[in-house]
């Protein structure tokens, strides 16, 4: 492994244009012995909207839930590198990850509300937080901006686990931009939806990106060009004997899909490669 | 049987219909299913049928004044059951605070992250080994090691807060607070184990959520973990306290078998199922009759608090699940 250390492909470090709010460098995930994902820098810009792409299993997730530690609920997952917010890499051991999670939020691949209500599933932050205000308001803006209000303001008592599975994913949006979290994660946050539905998560995220920061996984390439300011695009790397994940490029969205530098970028944007 | 969907397969397709085989096998145990269904109710039904025609004299004889009144006196033929009753309830519910609290609190600590998994195993199986103890060890226990145990503290509580109903009188001997601690140690395995099983249940995305809302783990365990997990953790608490309610032996051994009405934790008591297990052997035949009698209401006791757990259970599951 050693003697090909040199030969292995590093992409250029994208240099963003305006402010950085997290800076991710990533030395080194590995998940137990196995080496996930390797060398990636990945700097996510303020109130911009950051998309990341690649074929399954090229460490998307991986990377995407390093930015908030939820990745430390995994025994064996190990991190190298660092995650610089604020001015604080959130992986130094003064920093509670509990914090990390309050600011950083997530909206997770599967829709996954708690067992409680409706109202209850997108007040648990404000409450949480100690929100003092008006909690009822908070959370009929919530669910307004994740188009779901107007299905659910009947019935806001009833379990959220009654709602259909894309009805169910709206409301963990909600439930997640509830407390308006300065940075929104979001892993393939529309795979369960149909294209209206789609469609105005996609309007939320770019209403969203005027106060906050986001950043988000998706497989959908129209979406990526539709929603994202800058596109990282992964890819798995096999040539080390494992399935290691790493950043291949990362730009301005237009340019990743106009005019990629890389020839395995330009392959997969044009659905030559899986 | 003849597949009728035989030309959709004329691309080379190779689905078919179960064979007529199969067919039989599934009716096969849907009967099997369905008959031993049948008998279980057959047999509660008969074993009702026959308690109730052993009891049938006692329940002409009393009627309402056995629930009522507090005197079990063979020689002037004098029976009822109001104190053990009480005394029933009363252990059973302290035992369920006690143990049901504590039996949640280990299916917590093993379930939650807080040791290692094998670790986690091996300590489950040492807190189901407490459910193979035999009744009557623990009576034994409770005589030799509990109750000199709890003296010196029951005489302490009662000389200086004596005044509290709790504490009303000192603790003789047997009495009402070691039976009750007794009884939750024994329910304890069987709200642990049900417990563990259903915060197992909770799928890992469930606890991904919580935490991705950045809650400490005890905001999680609390405020997401047991919620989700409340109506197999009801239904421990149910299945708890129904063995306390019937528990007999340890009981008979320990509470006393007196029959008053008290407060006090430390004051003697009897429950029904020590009522019966220790005046059966010397009982004559109108003895016996009210003795049934006295089952019987025990088995509408269980009946009734299992039919209150299941609607609360149901009432969590509608309330929590969303399922109709
Ligand atoms: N909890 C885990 N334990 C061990 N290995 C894991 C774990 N989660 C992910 N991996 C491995 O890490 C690699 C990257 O996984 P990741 O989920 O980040 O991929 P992804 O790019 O998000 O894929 P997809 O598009 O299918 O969601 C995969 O090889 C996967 O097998
Ligand atoms: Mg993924």
């Amino acid at each position: 492994m050693n003697a090909t250390a040199e030969a292995l492909f590093v992409a250029e470090p994208f240099q963003a244009a305006g402010d950085v709010v997290i800076d991710c460098t990533v030395n080194k995930i590995f998940y137990g012995d196995f080496l996930a994902v390797r060398d990636s820098v990945v700097p996510i810009e303020k109130k911009k909207i950051t998309g990341f792409i690649g074929p399954s299993g090229c460490g998307k997730s991986t990377v995407l839930r390093s930015l908030n530690r939820m990745n430390d609920l995994i025994s064996v997952f190990r991190f190298e590198g660092n995650v610089i917010y604020h001015g604080q890499d959130i992986y130094a051991k003064k920093v509670d990850p509990v914090v990390v999670r309050r600011y950083i939020g997530m909206v997770f691949q599967q829709p996954n509300p708690f067992s409680m209500s409706i109202f209850d599933n997108v007040a648990f932050g404000l409450r949480l937080n100690r929100f003092k205000g008006d909690i009822e308001e908070r959370v009929e803006r919530a669910l307004q901006r994740a188009a779901l209000w107007k299905e659910v303001k009947d019935k806001l008592k009833n379990s959220g686990l009654s709602l259909s599975g894309g009805q169910q994913q709206r409301l963990c949006i909600a439930r997640a931009i509830a407390t308006e979290p300065d940075v929104l994660l979001m892993d393939e946050p529309c795979s369960a939806l149909d294209p209206i539905a789609t469609r105005q998560v996609e309007e939320l995220m770019l209403e969203l990106k005027e106060n906050y920061t986001l950043a988000m996984v998706t497989h959908n390439m129209q979406q990526a060009t539709r929603v994202a300011d800058t596109t990282a695009f992964f890819s798995v790397d096999i040539s080390q004997g494992g399935r290691t994940g790493y950043l291949v490029e990362m730009g301005p969205t237009r340019q990743i899909f106009e005019d990629p530098r890389e020839q395995l970028t330009k392959e997969y944007i044009s659905g030559e490669f899986s | 049987m003849s597949n009728l969907f035989q030309a959709a397969n004329a691309s080379g397709g190779v689905s078919g219909p179960p064979s007529a085989g199969e067919y039989a096998t599934d009716r096969l145990f849907r009967g099997i299913a369905l008959s031993s269904a049948f008998v279980i109710i057959l047999l509660v039904a008969y074993i009702l049928w026959e308690l109730g025609r052993e009891a049938a004299p006692a329940v002409g004889e009393y009627g309402l004044s056995f629930i009522t009144g507090s005197t079990w006196n063979a020689s002037k033929a004098q029976f009822s059951v109001l104190p053990e009753i009480w005394g029933t309830l009363y252990s059973s519910l302290l035992a369920l605070v006690l143990g049901g609290a504590f039996g949640i609190a280990i299916a917590i600590f093993l379930t939650q992250d807080f040791i290692n998994h094998r670790l986690a195993t091996v300590f489950r199986t040492i807190v189901e080994m407490l459910a193979a103890i035999p009744s009557v060890v623990f009576g034994l226990w409770g005589i030799y090691v509990l109750i000199p145990l709890l003296k010196p503290g029951a005489e302490w509580l009662h000389q200086s807060l004596g005044w509290f109903p709790l504490f009303g009188t000192d603790l003789a001997g047997p009495g009402m607070a070691p039976a009750a601690l007794v009884l939750a140690i024994m329910i304890l395995p069987t709200v642990a184990a049900i417990s563990v099983d259903a915060f197992r249940r909770i799928p890992y995305k469930v606890k991904e959520a919580a935490y991705g809302m950045g809650t400490t783990r005890w905001e999680a365990i609390l405020k997401v973990m047991l919620p989700t997990a409340s109506s197999g953790v009801l239904a421990a608490l149910v299945l708890g306290f129904g063995r306390a309610l019937g528990e007999t032996m340890a009981l008979a051994m320990l509470i006393g078998n007196s029959n008053q009405i008290s407060l006090s934790l430390f004051s003697p008591a009897n429950t029904l199922a020590s009522l019966l297990a220790s005046n059966f052997p010397e009982a004559g035949r109108v003895e016996v009759q009210a003795l049934m009698y006295a089952a019987l209401v025990l088995l509408a006791i269980t009946f009734l608090v299992n039919v209150a757990g299941l609607a609360v259970q149901q009432y969590t599951i509608r309330k929590f699940e969303g399922k109709p």
